[in-house]
């Protein structure tokens, strides 16, 4: 039942925001759902797939998806995922990821102002 | 041609991004997406399908680790689907300049959680 809860939640944000919605699932599958965290958030991403695959096709029948853009931008970043993902072994700056939630900001802030 | 090299390399650093940091890809695809001169929702509904490679690479990553519990990843997936009719339903009913708003405040969001959590480790 409190799974079905947080996909619900999960499912609104992804659609909403065009994201995973594993921001949404992964915190709650750990507090809520009592998960561990390499478990909730390999578990979320089997989530995502189909979340990511059923806002695709509904938002698909209004012509807003871009084909071409999602595979230009989509099949390189899975490459770059992996890579990334071995970086993360090796490097565990603080520091880096101030500099990267700054960026996150930075980027915010570009987008309020526009 | 130059849009095809930008988005490629855009691509490339999205995703060294989302890997080493934890956070899923749709978070810059959509920024990304948006400075290749799609429209906001446009951009999120792309952001979707440009996830699922990545996230087909990941879940089999972790599925080798054995980390994926599969009955509880379908429950939250069939659940997310329902929720994912009435994110659809808002988003295409507000103006997209409220949207990428609200898109901004989300970023924000993540970039607290992050740095609170590097606090804490």
């Amino acid at each position: 039942m409190r799974l079905v809860a947080i996909g619900l939640l999960a499912g609104f944000f992804s659609a909403l925001f065009g994201v995973g919605g594993g921001i949404v699932a992964v915190p709650l599958l750990i507090l809520v759902a009592g998960f561990a965290p390499r478990t909730a958030t390999a578990t979320s991403l089997g989530m995502i797939g189909i979340t990511a695959l059923a806002g695709t096709i509904g938002y698909a029948f209004g012509g807003h998806v871009e084909v071409g853009y999602a595979a230009l931008v989509g099949v390189p970043a899975a490459f770059g995922a992996v890579a990334g993902a071995s970086f993360q072994q090796r490097l565990h700056a603080r520091t880096l990821t101030y500099l990267f939630s700054l960026l996150l900001v930075g980027i915010a802030v570009r987008l309020l102002v526009i | 041609m130059t849009v095809i090299v930008i988005a490629v390399a855009l691509g490339v650093v999205a995703g060294i991004l989302s890997g080493m940091f934890g956070v899923g890809g749709g978070i810059f695809f959509v920024p990304v997406l948006l400075a290749l001169g799609l429209a906001q929702l446009d951009a999120e509904a792309t952001s979707l399908l440009a996830i699922l490679p990545t996230v087909a690479a990941g879940t089999w990553r972790q599925q080798r680790y054995g980390n994926v519990r599969w009955r509880s990843s379908l429950v939250l997936g069939l659940a997310s689907v329902l929720g994912v009719a009435g994110g659809i339903l808002l988003a295409t009913s507000v103006p997209e300049h409220v949207l990428r708003k609200l898109f901004a405040v989300l970023l924000i969001a993540v970039a607290a959680q992050l740095a609170w959590r590097a606090r804490r480790s």
